[in-house]
């Protein structure tokens, strides 16, 4: 599904991805652990198209296509999700217009007519109700006046209203309780599919239960520095970072 | 030349038009009004256009509005405008009585006044005068600053405006629409209405005061407002300028409050190549509340400025204040507000704020709070800011599938949204919003 080959990315000068390597195949769900400004954040807003950084090396295939030259706005419209570490407030605008206006601009663009009122009322009653949310949700504002917990669920509402082929999670459970986190787990779950694929950047094992991902990977200072199976999580809880950069000294 | 020299040249083009504007005034040149006009006349005389060496027009230069000799519509043939003109400018979808000034002169045949409470009126304050007399007397020129020559000309040719009056106790039913319509095909059209609103001890009202243009003509708009509101009363003022693009607009909007009441004033700026807009309130006794909303719009080279000034002259009292402007193209938007907290007005609570959004890099904003307290136990706080549409909450919609355009509208639809909500009349909310969009020519959210 996407490919990112030697991939190099900064922000004023300074690098900040230095080199990433990482296929991801349909039905996968990958996760990425690693220290605090290690990159992760970065990663996952190179591959949403933020402007604020500057791809330098490297290139990315999305579904056959090059992901690094398109719009933000052309790759959400090709699949592309990123529910963002901390998710934005737009008081003013109702998530009923934000969401309308998202969907139909991704169905315009593959020349689909626009979601019925009656579709998107059954899909948004739906998801609210998966995800435990309050019935006023779609008239509120987007985010505003949210809990921090509230945000990332509605982060992962989002997600399953757009339906997504490739969803990159940023922390998406930081900040959650024990019972919201089952909560955003099984969106997640209910979610994955053999069509689609998940990245998820987290700091807890804890996640990993109930999201059990195919891979783990390290990221340290910008570069994947080891890549396994779910069982790498475990072993990163119990040893911390350190192990795999000494780890990684020696073989060096 | 020096700007003063030019300025002084113009004023006294327009002074010089008296004699001639007096012989045509017919009736009026005996009401006690006339004594008034020669008054101010001799301020005309003294006073000055404001160059930007004043320090209240400092970032407004009106030399663009002194190029040209306005002629006062009394010398011109008649502005006919349609039903469909007044009814595509109107705000719709609710009941509401309309009146209608052409070049600042009533205009009964468009005007429409349903059955009204009981002792309350709304007419033309030129019948005003010759109906109710003593109450005009009573009230006019009260509160006004006379510290401009732009105010003292107003107050020099103005023959006719808006009359409001609420006695004691009564409501209206219906928001009030009115219609300040200027321009003439003719020529170029000095529109000068004088407004006069008396809301006594418990009485409401909404009105909303249009501001629009037509004619192939630039015109120049001088407005003076006076509002005098009595305890308990409940006044909502909403101000849509949507001048003609290639025409002048100054407002002076002067408010006095008394004890218990709340002023809502709402000054959406949205036309005119030059705009300015005084608005000032005298909070003279206690529990007043006074709240001041503004949006303020720029494309081309529009430039708008308001001018805000809250008097708190007694103790608990409240005044807010929300100004928000956008701005693109080369516009130039200035906000000046003033806030005066005076030694007796002990436990205020004042609060302003103004933000502006560039659109562009060529547009601009000069903005400045001027607070002076003379309490020492007030809440007073005051914020400014000026920037871009948000970057990241710009990269949050469009990562949703949302295109550039659409996402910049509605981060603009954001911004401006706690103004528009703040209109209690709640049809006007979208409509203000349709207009807002069609002004800066974006998609609508
Ligand atoms: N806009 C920016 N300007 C300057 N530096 C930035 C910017 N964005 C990120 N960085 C820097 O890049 C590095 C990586 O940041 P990133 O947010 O990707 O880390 P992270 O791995 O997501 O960390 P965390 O676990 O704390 O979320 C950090 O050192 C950070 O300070
Ligand atoms: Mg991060």
């Amino acid at each position: 599904m996407i490919k990112i080959k030697n991939l190099h990315a900064s922000v004023e000068g300074n690098e900040i991805l230095r080199g990433i390597d990482l296929e991801i195949n349909a039905g996968e769900v990958h996760a990425i652990m690693g220290p605090n400004g290690s990159g992760k954040s970065t990663l996952a807003n190179v591959l949403a198209g933020h402007e604020g950084f500057e791809v330098t090396e490297g290139e990315v295939i999305f579904e056959g296509k090059k992901l690094l030259d398109m719009a933000p706005e052309e790759r959400a419209r090709d699949g592309v999700f990123l529910a963002f570490q901390y998710p934005i407030e737009i008081p003013g605008i109702s998530n009923a217009t934000f969401l309308k206006t998202a969907i139909n601009e991704i169905r315009k663009a593959h020349d689909q007519e626009e979601i019925s009122a009656k579709e998107f009322l059954e899909r948004t009653r739906k998801y609210a109700k998966l995800l435990n949310m309050p019935d006023n949700l779609i008239s509120r504002s987007v985010n505003s006046g949210f809990s921090g917990g509230e945000k990332k669920k509605n982060e992962i509402f989002q997600m399953l209203m757009l339906n997504p082929k490739l969803a990159l999670l940023d922390e998406t459970d930081s900040g959650l309780d024990i019972d919201a986190l089952k909560i955003v787990s099984e969106g997640v779950n209910h979610f994955r599919s053999k069509e689609n694929a998940v990245l998820l950047v987290t700091h807890y094992q804890r996640l990993l239960n109930y999201i059990v991902p195919d891979f783990v990977h390290v990221l340290s200072n910008g570069k994947i520095i080891k890549s396994g199976g779910k069982e790498l999580a475990f072993e990163l809880e119990e040893k911390g970072y350190d192990w795999i950069k000494n780890e990684e000294l020696e073989t060096a | 030349m020096s700007d003063t020299n030019k300025f002084d040249q113009i004023k006294d083009w327009y002074v010089s038009n008296f004699t001639r504007f007096e012989s045509k005034l017919n009736g009026q040149s005996e009401t006690f009004l006339h004594d008034i006009r020669k008054e101010s006349l001799t301020k005309f005389k003294e006073l000055h256009f404001p160059t930007i060496k004043d320090e209240e027009w400092k970032y407004t230069n009106v030399a663009p509005l002194l190029k040209d000799n306005f002629q006062l519509p009394q010398y011109l043939g008649k502005t006919v405008i349609d039903e469909k003109f007044i009814y595509n400018n109107s705000f719709t979808d609710f009941d509401y009585d309309r009146i209608v000034f052409v070049n600042g002169k009533y205009s009964p045949e468009h005007s429409i006044i349903g059955e009204l409470p009981k002792g309350a009126v709304i007419s033309s304050l030129e019948s005003a005068i010759k109906n109710y007399p003593e109450l005009v007397r009573e009230y006019i020129g009260k509160h006004t600053k006379v510290d401009n020559a732009f105010v003292a000309m107003n107050l020099t040719y103005s023959t006719d405006g808006l009359f409001v009056y609420l006695p004691k106790g009564q409501m209206l039913e219906r928001p009030l629409q009115v219609f300040f319509v200027s321009g003439s095909d003719e020529d170029k059209v000095l529109s000068i209405p004088r407004s006069l609103i008396i809301a006594e001890e418990g009485s409401a009202a909404k009105l909303i005061v249009n501001y629009v243009g037509t004619g192939s003509n630039s015109y120049f708009t001088n407005t003076l407002t006076e509002i005098h509101t009595g305890a308990n009363s409940n006044i909502d003022y909403i101000k849509l300028q949507d001048e003609k693009k290639n025409s002048f607009h100054i407002d002076h909007t002067f408010v006095y409050q008394d004890k218990g009441n709340i002023f809502n004033h709402y000054s959406f700026a949205f036309g005119a190549a030059l705009s300015r807009t005084d608005v000032s309130s005298v909070l003279d006794n206690e529990n007043i509340e006074c709240h001041y909303y503004g949006i303020y719009l720029g494309t081309d080279k529009q430039h708008i400025d308001h001018h805000t000034f809250v008097d708190h002259a007694k103790p608990n009292c409240m005044s807010n204040e929300v100004y928000k402007g956008i701005l693109d193209d080369q516009s130039r938007g200035v906000f000046n507000g003033q806030i005066m907290v005076r030694p007796d007005a002990q436990k205020t609570n004042a609060y302003q704020s103004n933000k502006t959004i560039l659109l562009s890099d060529k547009a601009n904003i000069d903005t400045k709070p001027q607070l002076e307290i003379f309490a020492n136990d007030v809440k007073c706080s005051h914020g400014a800011t000026i920037g871009k549409l948000d970057q990241e909450a710009y990269f949050y919609i469009r990562s949703r599938g949302v295109e550039d355009k659409i996402a910049q509208s509605m981060l603009i639809h954001a911004f401006a949204a706690d103004v528009i909500e703040a209109v209690n009349i709640e049809p006007m909310r979208d409509q203000l919003n349709h207009k807002l969009f069609e002004k800066l020519n974006r998609v609508e959210i």
